[in-house]
C-alpha cells in the first residue's frame, strides 16, 4: 500500500537520527504502544466469562492490522517473573478493519501458570507482546451454505469469532453448533450464543453438559444433524475428541469437508538419530538422542536461547544452522542448508550439527 | 612477572580449589534462581532513563548556538552515550538480560552506540578477553595491542612513545575498540584470513558510516548555520564517553595486584582454576551507586569476570560473598578508590615505556599465605592430572 511505503520510507530516514536504535524505540517513550519493533498491546479490560475463564480486551500498538481471518489465533507474550512467556489463543473478536481492540478468551488450566495469570492476575494497563494472527482454521468468504461446528470447552473461541462475523455481516447460513461443556456455569458465551440462535432461525444451538449427559457420542450425530456428511465442518476442542472426529469423518469418506484446530501438538519422533549439537559462539555442546529438541538441548547446557510458543508456531526460537543436519519433528523433513533458519523448539539433531547462535 | 599455575601461586591444594569452584557455582545458581521482576524493572528503568537523556540532549543541542544550551546538551548526550555503552550495551551483549526472553533486549540483536559492530565486540570481548583473561599472547586486551603493560612483554624502541599512545588511546578509544577484533598482531604476522578481514572491514565501514552520518552530518545540519557548534558538541560528547570508558576499562585489569599469566596456565585448566584466574587477574574500584551505574558496574570487575552473564545490578550483592570467600581462602581481592587504581595504571604504562634495566622492579604481588604456609615440596604436591578428558576419548573412538 502506498501509505505503508511512505511510512516505511519516513522510518528509514528517521533511523539516520536514531541509529543504532529505531525511531520507534523513542516513540515508545511517549506511548508504549507506539512501536512496531515487536508487536505489542495494552490490556484494556479483563472480562470474566465463567468462573475460570476471562476475555482479555487488548488494544494493539503500531504495526497491527485488524484484518485477521475469523478463526485465527494470535500469540501473546506476558512478562512473568521478569521473563516473557508465550502462549497462543484464538481471537474471539470478529475482524474489523476500523477496530481498535481485539479480544482473546482464556480458560485457566489446572497447573497452567500463564493461563492462571492471564485470567486472574492481569491488571488492565499491562503491556503485552503479540504475535500476528495465524492459522488456516478460518471462515471462508463467502461462507458455505451449510455449516457444522463441533466444539468442546474452550474450543468455542475461534468459532465465536466466526459466528460473530457472520452475525455482524448478516450472512448467517444454515448452521448447526454442537457445543459441549462440563456444565452450565462452564459454558462460555452461552447467553450470546442463545441470542444468536434466537435472532437467526437458521442457526441451531445444541448445548451439551457433559457432567450430566456424558460426552457427545458421534453416533448421536445422525439423529441430531442428519446431513453432517454434506456440511462443511469445523471442530475444535480437546485432542481425544478431535482424534475421534477425524476418524469418524475419514470413515464416512467426508474428511475433505472437515477442518480441525488443535491446541496441543503431539510430536512424533522415531528415526532421528541424535548427535552432538554445538552452540556456535558459546562453544557449548550437548550430546542428545533423537527426541530432545535443539531448544531443550541448549537449555540443558545453559545456553540462553530465545523461544516463544515451544510448539513451532511463532518462530521466536529460529536460529540459523551453521552445519550438519536437523529434522523437523512435526513433518520429518530434514534441513541441511547452511544459514537456513530452523525452529529449534520442534527440531532435533539428525547427526552432529552446529547452530549459529 | 606472569604466573604459569594459578593453583601453585595461591598455595591452595586441589581440594581447596575445587571447593572454591563449588562455592562460586552456588553463588551463580542462587542468583540465576532469583532473577525476576525487580531485575527486569531495573534494566528497563535504565534503558528508559538513557533514551530520555539522549533525546533531551539532542533536542537541547538544536539550540547549540546558545552556550548554556550547548553545555547542557553536550553533558546530557555524553552521559547518555556513557550509560548506553557501559551499563546497557556492554552488559546486554554479554547476555546478562537474555533470560528475559525479550528480543528487544537480547545479546543476539543488540547494537550499540559506538563505532565497533556488536558482532565483532561479542567475539573480541565476550570470547577472547573473557575466556583468556590476562593470559599473555592470548588476551588482546592487555594494552589493547598498543601499549606494553608488563615486563613479560618484550621491550621495543617503539614503546618509547607510550605516553603519547596512551593519551591518543584515551581520546580516540571508540576507534581503537572499532579495530580491536581485526587483531592487528595477526595481520602484522600475516596470519589473518584476508576474506575474513575484508568482511570485518566491511562491517566496520557500514557501522562507522551510520555513526558518523548521525553525529557529524545529520544533527549538525538540523542546526543550519550553527553546524560547526553542533559538530563540536557531538564530538565532545563522544570524547567524554571515550575517555571515561578507557579509564574504567584500564582500571579493570592493570592496577597493581592484578596479575598476568602465561599460556601454560591454560593447559588442563579446570573450571575452578579459571575462576581463580579471573579473580586474580581483575581489580575492582570503590565508589557510590552513581559511579557504579556510570561505569556499568565494572567497579565490580572481579564479580563481572567470575559471572560475565549475570545481571549487572546483582554484582554489588555478589561482591559481599566473593570478598568473604577470598578472605577465608587468603586469596587477594584487589580494590581501591578509582583515582588510586588509575594512578597505578598510569605508573605502569610510564614504567613500561623504558627498558627494564632503567626501572625498578615492580614489587611482585605478595603471594598470599606466605607467612603462614610454606610452599609445598614437589613430593607433597599432587601431580598434574594426566587422564584424558571425555572429549578426547570419544574423539579417538
Amino acid at each position: 500500500m502506498a501509505h505503508d511505503s511512505v511510512a516505511a520510507r519516513a522510518r528509514k530516514v528517521a533511523k539516520a537520527l536514531t541509529t543504532p536504535l529505531t525511531p520507534d524505540d523513542y516513540f515508545a517513550l511517549i506511548n508504549p504502544l507506539w512501536s512496531a519493533r515487536e508487536l505489542r498491546g495494552r490490556v484494556e479490560r479483563v472480562v470474566p466469562e465463567t468462573d475460570n475463564a476471562a476475555s482479555l480486551v487488548i488494544r494493539p500498538g503500531w504495526g497491527w492490522t485488524f484484518d485477521h481471518a475469523p478463526g485465527q489465533y494470535i500469540g501473546i507474550g506476558v512478562q512473568m517473573d521478569g521473563k516473557f512467556t508465550w502462549r497462543s489463543y484464538s481471537l474471539s473478536s470478529p475482524p474489523r478493519r476500523t477496530g481498535r481492540t481485539i479480544s482473546i478468551t482464556v480458560k485457566a488450566m489446572p497447573e497452567g501458570l500463564l493461563s492462571e495469570h492471564l485470567v486472574r492476575g492481569l491488571e488492565p494497563g499491562t503491556i503485552v507482546r503479540l504475535a500476528a494472527p495465524q492459522g488456516d482454521f478460518v471462515l471462508p468468504d463467502p461462507p458455505p451454505a451449510r455449516m457444522l461446528f463441533l466444539v468442546g470447552g474452550s474450543g468455542i473461541t475461534p468459532v465465536m469469532s466466526m459466528l460473530r462475523t457472520l452475525d455482524r455481516r448478516g450472512t448467517v447460513p444454515d448452521v448447526d453448533l454442537v457445543y459441549s461443556a462440563r456444565n452450565e456455569a462452564d459454558m462460555m458465551f452461552a447467553d450470546e450464543l442463545r441470542g444468536f440462535a434466537a435472532a437467526h432461525p437458521a442457526l441451531r444451538l445444541h448445548e451439551r453438559h457433559t457432567d450430566v449427559d456424558g460426552f457427545f457420542g458421534l453416533d448421536e450425530l445422525d439423529g441430531l444433524v442428519a446431513d453432517w456428511r454434506e456440511r462443511d465442518t469445523w471442530a475444535c476442542g480437546p485432542a481425544p475428541m478431535l482424534d475421534d472426529i477425524v476418524e469418524h469423518w475419514d470413515a464416512a469418506d467426508a474428511g475433505d469437508r472437515l477442518h480441525v484446530e488443535r491446541f496441543s501438538l503431539a510430536l512424533a519422533s522415531d528415526e532421528a538419530a541424535g548427535g552432538t549439537i554445538t552452540f556456535g559462539s558459546t562453544g557449548r555442546t550437548a550430546e542428545v538422542d533423537g527426541a530432545t529438541t535443539l531448544l531443550e538441548a541448549g537449555e540443558s547446557v545453559g545456553v540462553q536461547m530465545l523461544y516463544g510458543c515451544r510448539m513451532g508456531i511463532c518462530h521466536t526460537c529460529d536460529v540459523p544452522l551453521a552445519s550438519g543436519r536437523v529434522r523437523d519433528l512435526r513433518t520429518g523433513e530434514e534441513h541441511d542448508q547452511q544459514n537456513e533458519y530452523i525452529q529449534t523448539c520442534v527440531s532435533v539433531a539428525a547427526g552432529d550439527c552446529t547452530l549459529a547462535i | 612477572m606472569a604466573y604459569t599455575d594459578v593453583r601453585e601461586y595461591t598455595h591452595l591444594n586441589d581440594d581447596e580449589v575445587a571447593e572454591i569452584g563449588r562455592e562460586l557455582d552456588r553463588i551463580r545458581a542462587d542468583v540465576e534462581a532469583s532473577r525476576g521482576d525487580a531485575d527486569a524493572a531495573y534494566v528497563r528503568r535504565v534503558i528508559t532513563l538513557q533514551r530520555r537523556l539522549a533525546a533531551a540532549g539532542r533536542i537541547t543541542l538544536l539550540a547549540s548556538r546558545y552556550p548554556p544550551a550547548w553545555l547542557l546538551g553536550t553533558a546530557m548526550l555524553g552521559s547518555a552515550k556513557i550509560l548506553e555503552n557501559m551499563e546497557i550495551g556492554h552488559n546486554v551483549m554479554h547476555g546478562q538480560w537474555d533470560w528475559m526472553n525479550d528480543p528487544e533486549v537480547h545479546s543476539s540483536s543488540w547494537e550499540w552506540d559506538t563505532a565497533q559492530p556488536a558482532e565483532q565486540w561479542k567475539h573480541s570481548h565476550n570470547y577472547i578477553h573473557h575466556q583468556f583473561t590476562n593470559v599473555i599472547g592470548h588476551d588482546n586486551d592487555i594494552g589493547y595491542g598498543i601499549l606494553r603493560m608488563t615486563r613479560d612483554q618484550k621491550w621495543h624502541p617503539v614503546n618509547l612513545g607510550q605516553p603519547v599512545y596512551n593519551t591518543l588511546l584515551a581520546l580516540l578509544f571508540q576507534w581503537g575498540v572499532a579495530l580491536h577484533d581485526l587483531d592487528i598482531e595477526a595481520i602484522r604476522k600475516r596470519r589473518k584470513d584476508p576474506r575474513l578481514l575484508a568482511k570485518q572491514l566491511g562491517q566496520i565501514r557500514d557501522k562507522v558510516g551510520r555513526q558518523v552520518l548521525k553525529d557529524y552530518v545529520v544533527y549538525p545540519a538540523l542546526t543550519g548555520p550553527y553546524f560547526m557548534r553542533t559538530i563540536a558538541a557531538n564530538a565532545s560528547a563522544n570524547l567524554m564517553r571515550n575517555v571515561w570508558s578507557y579509564l574504567i576499562i584500564f582500571c579493570g585489569h592493570f592496577p597493581d595486584g592484578a596479575v598476568h599469566f602465561t599460556e601454560e596456565e591454560l593447559e588442563d585448566e579446570t573450571r575452578a582454576e579459571w575462576y581463580l584466574r579471573q579473580m586474580l587477574g581483575s581489580a575492582n574500584f570503590e565508589g557510590g551507586r552513581f559511579l557504579h551505574l556510570m561505569s556499568g558496574q565494572l567497579g565490580y570487575q572481579i564479580e563481572h569476570h567470575l559471572f560475565p552473564d549475570l545481571p549487572s545490578n546483582r554484582y554489588a550483592e555478589i561482591s559481599v560473598q566473593v570478598r568473604d570467600l577470598c578472605a577465608r581462602y587468603d586469596i587477594p581481592y584487589t580494590t581501591g578508590p578509582l583515582h588510586r587504581q588509575y594512578g597505578q595504571v598510569l605508573r605502569t604504562i610510564m614504567k613500561m615505556t623504558l627498558p627494564d634495566r632503567f626501572t625498578s622492579h615492580d614489587p611482585a604481588p605478595e603471594p598470599p599465605r606466605k607467612a603462614r604456609r610454606r610452599r609445598l615440596s614437589d613430593d607433597e604436591r599432587q601431580g598434574r592430572r594426566l587422564e584424558l578428558g571425555h572429549w578426547s576419548r570419544s574423539a579417538s573412538a
